[in-house]
C-alpha cells in the first residue's frame, strides 16, 4: 500500500530547571518531574484536546524504581492524560528524549498517529550513572570493547588522546564560555519561558519553588585550571569543561503538520531528517560527527545550510570535535548562543529535548535562518543528529 | 499551659522565589515530622512555632506569606490528646487566646497571605485557612470539616466569625452544625469551593506549584478575587431556622450546637472584636464541660479503641479465610454473603432448602451491586469480580466441602440452629470456624453437642449489615483462641469496630436497649400517655426515640429478644402487657412522624401514670444497673466496650460518652450501683 511520508512539527517544548544531583531534587520523585511538564505542556496548550495525544514516549537511562514502570504510560496517566493514551518507556543513554521524539515522529511520519509527547527524565541523584548494570563478561573478555569504554569520562580523554589539537586550554575555555553565554541568556530571559518551576521539599520537609538551573555557576579560566582530572591523572578532562551529574526532565510536544494546523496549534520547526551512527565505544564522543553527516545526507543538505547549532555540551572536547571536523569556529555565534549543558547541565536521557526546545526559541529569533541541527553524543559509542527547519523562515537567506 | 504528649507540628519557614514576582514568597510549611498516617495538629506548641514563623516571615518583608501541608495533610485540627490535661478553666481560656492570637497574625498581616490547602484540613486546621486572606485547594484533599460540634465544642479558633462571613450563614450553618451531627459528614473539594471556602481548585498533580503561580498572579494584580456578597438580610431568619431543625433532632441536648448557632447570630454585623471574644469565652466554657470531655473520650474510643479490640487473642493465631460458606439465603443471610465477598474479596456460596430461596437471595446480591454500581459506590471492575464470587447451592456438601468459615443466619430457634450445624459439622473440616449470627441465643448451647465445639463463635452483625460498623464477637464456653483470633481478623478486614463479649442473653447492645426502653413501655403499662413516655428521653438526645427505633427494630422482634431477657433475669426484665398488644395488634406506631391515635387508643387503660422526669429517671436507674451487672458478670473487659457499643451500635452521641459519662457525670451511677463507672477525669471534667 503505497503512502507518503507526513511532516513532523515541534509545537512546543519544556523542561524542568535542571538540579544538582544530591541538590533541589534531593527529595523529589523522577516521575514527579517529567509528569509536571507534560502537564505543563497540556496547559499550555488549551487548544489541544487531551485525548487527541495518542503516544507518550519518555526516555530515561536508568529504568529503576521512579523511572520504571514503562514510565510513558504511567507518567502519562499521572498527569490525568486520559486512560486512552498509550505509553512507552525508551533508553538510548544521553540520547532517550532524542530518540523518544525520532520514534514518536517515525510513528507520526508514516500516520499511525497525530500527535505525541515525547521527553526525558534523569534523576542521577536518585539514580546514579552505572546503578544496577551488569556488563556482559565477553566485553572485556573478548576485548570486544577497552574497560574505558563504559566509563564516560575515559572516553573523553580517550579523544583528546586522539585530537591533540584539542587542548585542556581550549576546552576550559570553551566550559567558560558556555557558562557565561548560560548567564547572558537567563539575564535577558531567554531560557525561562520554557522552564516548569517545580515544587521542592527541602531535607527540612519545607516547601519551595525550583524556578532556575542549579548548577550554572561563575567562574574564570584561572579557577577551572585548578580542577581534578578525575578519569585520569594529569588528564584534561575536568568538572569545568564537561557536564555535571544532574537531574531534571523534559519533555515536548510533536504533531503531524495537517494535526496542528486541525487543532490551531502553533509550529515552531519543522522536522527534516535525523540520524544516529555508532563509533567506536571507547571514542563515543566522536559520534555526532558521523551522525550529522548521515542526517545531512538524507535530507540532501550540507553544513553550510545549517544556520543554528544545538550541541549537548557531555564535553567540551566532544563538541570542539564536532566543530574542527566541520571548520567551524569554537566561538561561532551559531553554535549554542545559550550556552548549554556544561552550565545548565545534563541530566542525561532528558537533554535531547532541550536541545531542540532551545533551537525552536531561537528559530523564532531569527527568520533569517532556514535549518537548523540538534546533535549529541551517546555512550557506547553513537551519535544523534536532528535537523530542523524554522517555521518562522522568511525565505531570505539560508 | 503545654501539653506533656503533643506531637508537635512545626512550622518551617523558606523563602523562595516564584516567577513574576520581584520579591520571594515566604512559606510555611506544617509538618510533624511523620508520614500522612500521622496527620498535622496544632497544640500550644505548634501554636507558639507558628507563631515564630510567621514572624520571622514577615520580617523579611516577603512578596506574600503562604501556609501549606506536609503530603496529603494540611492540618486536621487542635491536639485534642491534650485536652484531658486542662484542668483549670485559666488553661482554657489560655488556649483559645493562643490560637486567636496567633491566627490573627495571617488575617491581619500587612503582605497578602494564602492557605494552600494541599489536604485534609479540619477543625483548627480549616480555622488556620480561613485566616488567611486567600486559599487555594487540591482536588484531592481527603477531608475537609469543622467537626467540632460533633465531639461538643464549637469551632473556636475564630471559625465561628469568620466562615460565615466568607461564605454566608447558610453555608456556615450546614459546614459548622449541621455535617457534623451527621456522622461528621466531611466537605468533598469542589463542594468546598462552590461553598466559598476557597478561592480556587487545583489538581493534586501540580497543585503547590499552580498555587504559588495563583498567588502571584493575585500579588500581582493578574488575578482578582471574586467572591459573591454576604446576604445579610435573612441572617436571623436563617438562623431561628436552624434552631428549630436543631431543636426537633435534638431537643437541645447537645450545648456545643446551640452555642454555635448563638454564634452565628453574632457574626451577622462581620467579625468583630465582640465576636471573637463571645467566641473565646463559648469556647472556653465548653472544654470546661463534661460533654466535650465526653466527646473527646468518645472520639478516643472510636479510633483507638474500636481498632485495637480489648481481650482479642494476638493475630497471629489468626487463619486464613479463602472461602466463606453462608446457610441460609434470606434477607440477612444475603446481607452477609455481599458483605464478605466486597471485603474479603474470597468465594461465597449461600445456600437455603430449595433453589427459589437460593435465587431469590443470589437476585438479592446481583440487585445490590448494580445498585452500588449505579450510585457509583463500586466500578464496574469490583462489580464484575463480585459478580462471580458470590453464587449458591442447595447442595450444601458441594459448596461447603472446602470453606474455611461457615456463617449461619437461620431463624432463630436453638432447635433449628443446632440441626444446621450438626450437618454442617459432617461436610467441613474440623478446622473449618463455625459462626453464628444469633442475637440473642446462648452460642455455648448451640455448640454442645458438635464434635468440635472449639471453633464455634458467636459474630452478631447489626442491620443493616453493610452500614453498621459494630460487631460482637462472642466468645462461647468452648470457644478456642483460634478461632477468636480469626473472627477478629475477619471483623477487621469485614472493616466492622470489633467488641469481645461473654456468651450471655442478647449479648450487650441488644440487652442494654431492651433493658432501658422496657422502662419506656412499663411506663406505658402505668399509664403514661405515650406522648411522654416517648419524649421522656429527650434530653439525651439520642438518634431515635422509643417508638421509632421500635417501629424501625420491629415489635415482633423486640418482643423476641425481650421475652429472652425475661427468662433468663425475670425480676429486671419483665414482659409488658402493652409490647404484646402492639405485636398482636400490627399496627403502624407511626403514621406522618406522629403517634398513630389507634395505638394510643389500644394502649390506653393505665391507672398510675408517670411523669416525664420519672419515666427517665427509672430509666436512667435501669441502664445504671443493667451495666453495672453486665461488668460484673464479665460481660465485656470494661464500661468502654459498653460506651462503644451505644456509639457504634446505636449512634448514641459523643457528647453522651456513649452513656456510662453521662451516667458518671449526672450522679446516676453512684445513686443507683454505689460507684463511678470510670473515675473523674476519664470521661468527664477532673475532679
Amino acid at each position: 500500500m503505497p503512502r507518503n511520508v507526513r511532516d513532523v512539527v515541534f509545537v512546543d517544548g519544556v523542561r524542568t530547571p535542571f538540579g544538582k544531583a544530591g541538590g533541589v531534587y534531593a527529595q523529589t520523585r523522577a516521575d514527579d518531574l517529567v509528569i509536571r511538564c507534560i502537564r505543563e505542556l497540556l496547559a499550555r496548550n488549551p487548544q489541544l484536546p487531551p485525548e487527541r495525544v495518542e503516544e507518550v514516549a519518555v526516555a530515561a537511562t536508568t529504568q529503576i524504581g521512579d523511572q520504571g514502570l514503562t514510565l510513558g504510560r504511567t507518567a502519562s496517566l499521572l498527569a490525568g492524560l486520559p486512560k486512552t493514551t498509550p505509553g512507552y518507556s525508551i533508553d538510548r543513554m544521553c540520547a532517550g528524549a532524542m530518540t523518544a521524539v525520532t520514534t514518536v515522529a517515525g510513528s507520526i511520519a508514516m500516520g499511525a498517529i497525530d500527535v505525541a509527547i515525547a521527553g526525558g527524565v534523569e534523576h542521577m541523584g536518585r539514580h546514579p550513572m552505572g546503578e544496577g548494570v551488569d556488563p556482559n563478561p565477553r566485553f572485556l573478555a573478548e576485548k570486544v570493547v577497552d574497560q574505558s569504554a563504559l566509563v564516560m569520562g575515559s572516553t573523553a580523554e580517550n579523544l583528546h588522546d586522539r585530537l591533540p589539537e584539542i587542548t585542556k586550554e581550549r576546552t576550559d575555555r570553551f566550559g567558560l564560555r558556555s557558562q557565561e553565554k548560560t548567564a547572558a541568556a537567563y539575564a535577558a530571559g531567554k531560557l525561562q519561558p520554557d522552564l516548569v518551576p517545580i515544587a521542592v521539599r527541602d531535607e527540612n520537609g519545607a516547601w519551595g519553588l525550583s524556578t532556575v538551573d542549579e548548577a550554572p555557576r561563575q567562574t574564570s579560566l584561572e579557577k577551572l585550571a585548578t580542577l581534578k582530572t578525575p578519569f585520569r591523572p594529569h588528564g584534561r578532562v575536568t568538572a569545568g569543561n564537561a557536564a555535571g551529574l544532574n537531574d531534571g526532565a523534559t519533555a515536548c510536544l510533536l504533531a503531524s503538520a495537517e494535526a496542528a494546523e486541525e487543532l490551531g496549534l502553533p509550529v515552531a520547526m519543522k522536522l527534516v531528517s535525523f540520524g544516529f551512527v555508532g563509533v567506536e565505544p571507547e571514542v563515543m564522543g566522536y559520534g555526532p560527527i558521523p551522525s550529522t553527516e548521515k542526517a545531512l545526507k538524507v535530507a540532501g543538505l550540507t553544513i553550510d545550510d545549517i544556520g543554528l547549532f544545538e550541541l549537548n555540551e557531555a564535553f567540551a572536547v566532544q563538541v570542539l570535535a564536532f566543530l574542527d571536523h566541520y571548520g567551524i569556529k569554537e566561538d561561532d555565534p551559531r553554535v549554542n548562543p545559550w550556552g548549554g549543558s556544561i552550565a545548565v547541565g545534563h541530566p542525561l536521557a532528558s537533554s535531547g529535548v532541550r536541545l531542540m526546545t532551545q533551537l525552536a526559541r531561537q528559530f523564532a529569533e531569527h527568520p533569517e535562518v532556514r535549518y537548523g541541527i540538534t546533535a549529541m553524543c551517546i555512550g557506547i559509542g553513537m551519535g544523534g543528529t536532528v535537523i530542523w527547519e524554522n517555521a518562522h523562515w522568511n525565505g531570505e537567506s539560508k | 499551659m503545654t501539653f506533656p504528649a503533643e506531637v508537635v507540628t512545626q512550622a518551617k519557614l523558606r523563602l523562595t522565589a516564584v516567577p513574576g514576582l520581584d520579591k520571594p514568597a515566604a512559606i510555611i510549611t506544617l509538618d510533624n515530622g511523620f508520614d500522612h498516617t500521622k496527620p498535622n495538629t496544632m497544640g500550644p506548641g505548634g501554636l507558639a512555632g507558628l507563631s515564630t514563623a510567621i514572624d520571622e516571615a514577615l520580617a523579611a518583608e516577603p512578596a506574600f506569606l503562604a501556609v501549606t501541608g506536609k503530603p496529603y495533610i494540611f492540618c486536621v485540627g487542635a491536639d485534642i490528646t491534650g485536652i484531658p490535661f486542662v484542668t483549670e478553666r485559666s488553661q482554657a481560656a489560655e488556649i483559645e487566646a493562643l490560637g486567636h492570637q496567633v491566627y490573627a497574625k495571617l488575617r491581619t498581616a500587612p503582605v497578602p497571605t494564602f492557605a494552600f490547602v494541599n489536604g485534609a484540613a479540619m477543625g483548627g486546621g480549616l480555622e488556620l485557612a480561613l485566616h488567611c486572606q486567600y486559599r487555594t485547594l487540591s482536588a484531592g484533599a481527603a477531608a475537609l470539616s469543622l467537626p467540632e460540634v460533633g465531639l461538643g465544642l464549637i469551632p473556636g479558633w475564630g471559625g465561628s466569625q469568620l466562615l460565615p462571613n466568607l461564605i454566608g450563614v447558610v453555608g456556615a450553618a450546614q459546614v459548622i452544625v449541621q455535617n457534623p451531627l451527621m456522622m461528621n459528614k466531611q466537605l468533598r473539594p469542589k463542594q468546598a469551593v462552590e461553598l466559598g471556602i476557597a478561592d480556587a481548585l487545583f489538581e493534586p498533580a501540580d497543585f503547590l506549584e499552580r498555587s504559588l503561580l495563583w498567588a502571584a498572579s493575585v500579588v500581582t494584580g493578574q488575578t482578582t478575587v471574586q467572591r459573591p456578597e454576604i446576604d445579610r438580610d435573612m441572617w436571623d431568619a436563617v438562623v431561628y431556622f436552624a434552631r428549630t431543625e436543631l431543636d426537633k433532632k435534638l431537643h437541645g441536648a447537645s450545648p456545643a450546637a446551640t452555642k454555635a448557632l448563638d454564634l452565628l447570630a453574632l457574626a451577622k454585623d462581620g467579625v468583630t472584636e465582640a465576636g471573637l471574644t463571645a467566641e473565646r469565652e463559648a469556647a472556653t466554657d465548653l472544654i470546661m464541660s463534661d460533654e466535650l470531655r465526653a466527646g473527646i473520650y468518645s472520639f478516643d474510643l472510636v479510633q483507638r479503641r474500636a481498632k485495637r479490640p480489648a481481650g482479642a487473642p494476638d493475630r497471629s493465631l489468626a487463619r486464613d479465610v479463602s472461602k466463606v460458606g453462608v446457610v441460609g439465603a434470606g434477607l440477612m443471610a444475603s446481607q452477609l454473603a455481599l458483605l464478605f465477598a466486597r471485603r474479603l474479596e474470597v468465594p461465597v456460596v449461600i445456600t437455603d432448602l430449595d433453589q427459589e430461596r437460593v435465587d431469590k437471595g443470589l437476585a438479592y446480591v446481583q440487585a445490590e451491586i448494580a445498585k452500588s454500581v449505579a450510585k457509583g459506590r463500586l466500578s464496574e471492575l469490583k462489580a464484575a469480580k463480585l459478580r462471580t464470587l458470590v453464587t449458591g447451592t442447595v447442595d450444601k456438601a458441594a459448596g461447603f466441602a472446602d470453606a474455611d468459615f461457615v456463617i449461619e443466619a437461620v431463624f432463630e430457634e436453638l432447635g433449628v440452629k443446632k440441626k444446621v450445624w450438626a450437618e454442617i459439622e459432617e461436610i467441613v473440616s474440623p478446622e473449618a470456624i463455625l459462626a453464628t449470627n444469633t442475637s440473642s441465643l446462648s452460642v455455648s448451647a448451640m455448640g454442645a453437642e458438635l464434635k468440635h465445639p472449639e471453633r464455634l463463635v458467636g459474630f452478631h452483625f447489626f442491620n443493616p449489615v453493610a452500614v453498621m460498623p459494630l460487631l460482637e464477637i462472642i466468645r462461647a464456653e468452648h470457644t478456642n483462641d483460634v478461632t477468636l483470633a480469626t473472627a477478629f481478623a475477619l471483623g477487621k478486614q469485614l472493616k466492622k469496630s470489633c467488641v469481645l463479649v461473654k456468651d450471655a442473653p442478647a449479648f450487650v447492645f441488644n440487652r442494654i436497649l431492651t433493658r432501658f426502653f422496657g422502662e419506656i413501655y412499663n411506663a406505658i403499662d402505668l399509664g403514661t400517655p405515650l406522648d411522654v413516655a416517648n419524649t421522656a428521653l429527650d434530653p439525651l438526645g439520642l438518634p431515635m426515640r422509643p417508638l421509632e427505633l421500635l417501629q424501625l427494630v420491629g415489635p415482633a422482634v423486640a418482643a423476641h429478644v425481650g421475652k429472652t431477657m425475661h427468662v433468663a433475669y425475670p425480676d429486671r426484665f419483665k414482659v409488658s402487657p402493652s409490647m404484646e398488644k402492639i405485636v398482636t395488634a400490627g399496627l403502624p406506631l407511626l403514621v406522618d412522624d406522629e403517634i398513630n391515635p389507634a395505638v394510643v387508643e389500644l394502649l390506653a387503660g393505665g391507672q398510675t401514670p408517670l411523669t416525664a422526669d420519672e419515666v427517665r429517671e427509672r430509666a436512667l436507674a435501669a441502664l445504671a444497673e443493667e451495666i453495672r451487672i453486665m461488668l460484673d458478670e464479665g460481660v465485656v473487659a470494661d464500661s468502654a466496650d459498653i460506651d462503644l457499643c451505644l456509639i457504634l451500635g446505636g449512634g448514641w452521641p459523643f457528647w453522651l460518652g456513649g452513656i456510662t459519662p453521662y451516667l458518671d457525670r449526672t450522679g446516676v451511677a453512684e445513686k443507683v450501683t454505689g460507684r463511678r463507672f470510670a473515675p473523674a477525669g476519664v470521661a468527664t471534667l477532673p475532679a
